[in-house]
């Protein structure tokens, strides 16, 4: 019993450490940093609500913010749409199913730097891909990234892209849980195939969306590699996001006490917007 | 009707893979052409040529970010499966004072997102003189609570005779997770290796952080600081640059997609 107890300690004392030096001083140490000035060269000084009154009236944050929103605006339904397509598809009688799951899932293991770079080039106005085959088919060319009215779709369209395999893979395994005499007893009513999916199959999905949408939210208010190389924030900081503020505010301007702030202030969003929507989808499964 | 149904599934399937493939194969396919021909859509280069290649080489040193790539990553994944499964294991099979305090908090940190303690965290590392080290690339990611957690439930359900009968045969507490626990858990050990050496591989928000000194940098970190910094020049030398970072990756992936699949999104689900 005593040694048990012994090497319990022992085998956990590492990730003790671990937990106290790299979990929970810096959560604690975000909160001071609220309240402090400091550029890393100087001592820092008491800053009081300095930091939080600046972030209330700060012109860059919010328009950051607003950016968010439409990214997920944008991003939000179209992941739920393509993933759920895409894993009906697959949840069919079909030949080669794993070449596909595997074609689908291919842009969730390459690195963000990766595709944002490719897509940059995809995107690009005059050479770009995308354009090419616009102006085949007899469209005129858009410059996705340079306008302010479609660079933040753009990005948002290509995240999309990167992350559906993911999302495929739990609406999947989801599907295999609806039972085969439930679909089999539905359709013996007559009901439609749209009926089927109506009824039977989006309602039993509901715990894989919620998971869709809580994820896909999340992921978006960490939205920072994509604008950092795709558009450094512009055109007219329409792509500027949360982390890219952030990250400028700590690493070009050396104001660590605002940036921490900033992460707060993030942290405490992105818990508000995913309390909101598991409220409101819960409502909705209730009508 | 039926067999026209299935064509149509066919087809839509077809136009959705080539729509994540037919990018990399451009990509692929722009390496190895001059720059005059970047613009076609052809994918196979009518002058084939290395230069792309040879460029990127000569003007930043990727091969040494590949090796440093190759160590944080290596190093990162090692910690995570033995220290991780030694936490796991104690915090599992192990009574002792302590034991829900650090299964409360290892569920509680999953809950707090990267933002809020990302400042502290390179602030912490400043005050220890870390930056342009690898303890600033490896030391904050030597456990993940992901990990501990999918141990955890893994070695909970490994029968309670086989420790004991072990411990009558007088063996410690570290044989038996290694020569016992360890061989019965090669799925969830797989899963954890992939998707914490693919996080590693890929991360780059934290190192344009902390590094600043190109031969530290990581590849991805390295890539976009050559490709930011103009250093590229021309689409083909950025692509070919990115091309070091993808083919390791496209290659393990190839032969191991099922164990990717499941470890990158099983991890995602349960984390």
């Amino acid at each position: 019993m005593r040694a048990e107890r012994r090497s319990g300690w022992l085998l956990t004392a590492p990730y003790s450490a671990f937990l106290i030096a790299f979990a929970i001083y810096p959560i604690v140490f975000a909160v001071v940093l609220v309240f402090l000035h400091w550029d890393l060269v100087t001592t820092p000084t008491f800053a009081g609500a300095d930091n939080v009154r600046l972030l209330a009236t700060d012109a860059r944050f919010w328009r950051a913010v607003a950016n968010t929103f439409i990214f997920l605006g944008i991003h939000v339904p179209l992941q739920i749409t393509t993933a759920l397509a895409l894993a009906l598809a697959l949840n069919r009688q079909l030949a080669g199913r794993g070449f596909w799951r595997a074609a689908f899932f291919l842009p969730v293991v390459i690195s963000g730097a990766v595709v944002a770079i490719l897509w940059s080039n995809l995107y690009a106005n005059d050479v770009g891909l995308i354009n090419r085959l616009l102006t085949k088919i007899g469209l005129s060319p858009v410059p996705w990234l340079t306008d302010p009215r479609t660079a933040m779709p753009a990005i948002a369209v290509m995240v999309t892209w990167k992350n559906v395999g993911f999302y495929v893979i739990i609406y999947l395994a989801g599907l295999q849980y609806i039972a085969r005499s439930c679909q089999e007893a539905i359709a013996l009513e007559g009901a439609t195939s749209w009926q089927r999916f109506r009824y039977l199959t989006l309602p039993s999905l509901l715990p894989q969306t919620i998971l869709v949408v809580t994820l896909s939210t999340i992921n978006g208010f960490q939205l920072f590699i994509e604008p950092y190389v795709m558009t450094g924030g512009g055109p007219l900081r329409r792509t500027y996001s949360v982390v890219l503020y952030l990250y400028n505010n700590a690493f070009s301007y050396q104001k660590m006490g605002y940036a921490a702030t900033i992460g707060v202030a993030l942290a405490l969003i992105i818990g508000a917007v995913v309390f909101v929507q598991r409220q409101v989808i819960g409502r909705a499964e209730a009508l | 009707m039926k067999v026209l149904r299935r064509v149509a599934l066919y087809a839509g399937l077809t136009l959705a893979a080539l729509t994540f493939i037919y990018p990399f194969l451009w990509m692929t396919s722009a390496t190895f052409k001059p720059p005059l021909e970047i613009g076609s859509l052809s994918l196979i280069p009518h002058n084939p040529t290395l230069d792309n290649y040879r460029t990127m080489w000569a003007r930043a040193p990727f091969g040494r970010a590949l090796l440093n790539s190759i160590l944080v990553a290596t190093t990162i994944t090692l910690a995570v499966l033995v220290l991780g499964s030694m936490t796991a294991y104690a915090m599992a099979r192990l009574r002792f004072r302590g034991r829900p305090i650090l299964n409360a908090a290892t569920m509680a940190i999953l809950l707090v997102p990267g933002q809020l303690t990302l400042i502290p965290l390179y602030t912490l590392i400043v005050q220890l003189g870390w930056i342009d080290t690898y303890a600033a690339l490896i030391v904050p990611y030597l456990f993940n609570a992901t990990a501990i957690l999918m141990l955890r439930q893994f070695f909970l359900q490994i029968p309670q005779s086989l420790i004991d009968s072990a411990r009558m045969d007088g063996m410690s507490e570290l044989r038996i997770l290694f020569t016992i626990f360890w061989p019965l858990s090669k799925p969830v050990l797989s899963i954890v290796a992939i998707f914490t050496f693919m996080g590693s591989w890929n991360e780059v928000l934290w190192p344009l952080l902390v590094v600043r000194d190109q031969h530290l940098m990581t590849l991805p970190q390295l890539l976009t600081v050559f490709v930011l910094g103009g250093g590229a020049g021309s689409i083909g030398v950025s692509l070919a640059s990115a091309m070091v970072l993808v083919i390791p990756v496209v290659v393990a992936y190839a032969f191991l997609q099922r164990n990717f699949i499941e470890s990158m999104a099983g991890a995602g689900i349960k984390g």
